[in-house]
């Protein structure tokens, strides 16, 4: 953290935190729906938090996950008896993921990645033109 | 300063165009984090003051203006993506001119030298 960051850090890091928040999405969709034996076994929707990073020295932010949250609501109490997850009332507890949330969040999370890969792209190409100079 | 006899206000435009990309390119990696506050160079103050001879450092401080949404979102986050994209689109392009200008000025100069 001592160096000063450049553009290719700030939008590498950014692509890195939205990495993360596609797999929170990945692991809360395949998750949807899924029971537990009880309130505390059962599945809660997980999301990162994220915190900008602040460079004084060069003028530049990025962000960086700075943990992740279980979230959303409650797992839904229903009554089973024929599942084998079932407890000795015959109900099961079952994640309460919000799967349209999910998708949303999807999109947006690959649509933000798309953006941080074009910004890296046009620097280097920038940069790479910068250095053949004068040739 | 003794350098803008020879590439006149084209160094200086670079170096602006420059720590501006980076500042756009911040915005647009926080596009998704609840409370940022997005910020843009304002290239012709930044210019004036490199100039006038001041630090790159003070020059680009001075410069740099948080961005005015046209709809502010419920969560604090100031960046408009449209926004942001359109600008550094344009800053890449204006990046490029400014290069060329350089290019053609640093070929003049050494066709001068060859005397051809």
């Amino acid at each position: 953290m001592s160096n000063p960051l450049t553009i290719f850090q700030v939008a590498g890091q950014a692509m890195s935190a939205q990495l993360v928040r596609m797999n929170t999405t990945a692991s809360n969709l395949a998750n949807a729906g899924s029971v537990a034996s009880s309130a505390d076994a059962a599945y809660r929707t997980i999301k990162p938090v994220f915190r900008t990073q602040y460079d004084n020295a060069s003028g530049l932010a990025t962000v960086n996950v700075e943990q992740v949250v279980t979230a959303g609501q409650d797992p839904t109490k229903r009554y089973d008896p024929a599942s084998p997850m079932a407890d000795k009332d015959g109900n099961v507890w079952e994640s309460a993921v919000d799967e349209t949330r999910e998708m949303v969040d999807m999109m947006e999370t690959s649509r933000s990645y798309q953006n941080n890969v074009e910004v890296m792209q046009t620097a280097k190409s920038l940069i790479l033109d910068t250095l053949k100079m004068g040739r | 300063m003794a350098d803008n006899t020879l590439f006149g206000v084209h160094g200086n435009a670079l170096e602006v165009r420059s720590q501006r990309m980076g500042v756009l390119a911040s915005n647009i990696a926080n596009a998704s984090t609840p409370g940022f506050k997005a910020k843009d160079i304002d290239f012709q103050s930044a210019l004036s003051s490199l100039e006038s001879g001041s630090g790159v450092d003070t020059g680009m401080a001075a410069a740099t203006k948080y961005r005015v949404p046209n709809q502010p979102s419920m969560d604090g986050n100031t960046v408009e993506l449209s926004t942001e994209q359109t600008a550094f689109a344009e800053n890449a392009v204006q990046y490029q001119t400014t290069l060329s200008f350089l290019n053609g000025r640093i070929a003049q100069v050494t066709r001068a030298l060859k005397g051809e």
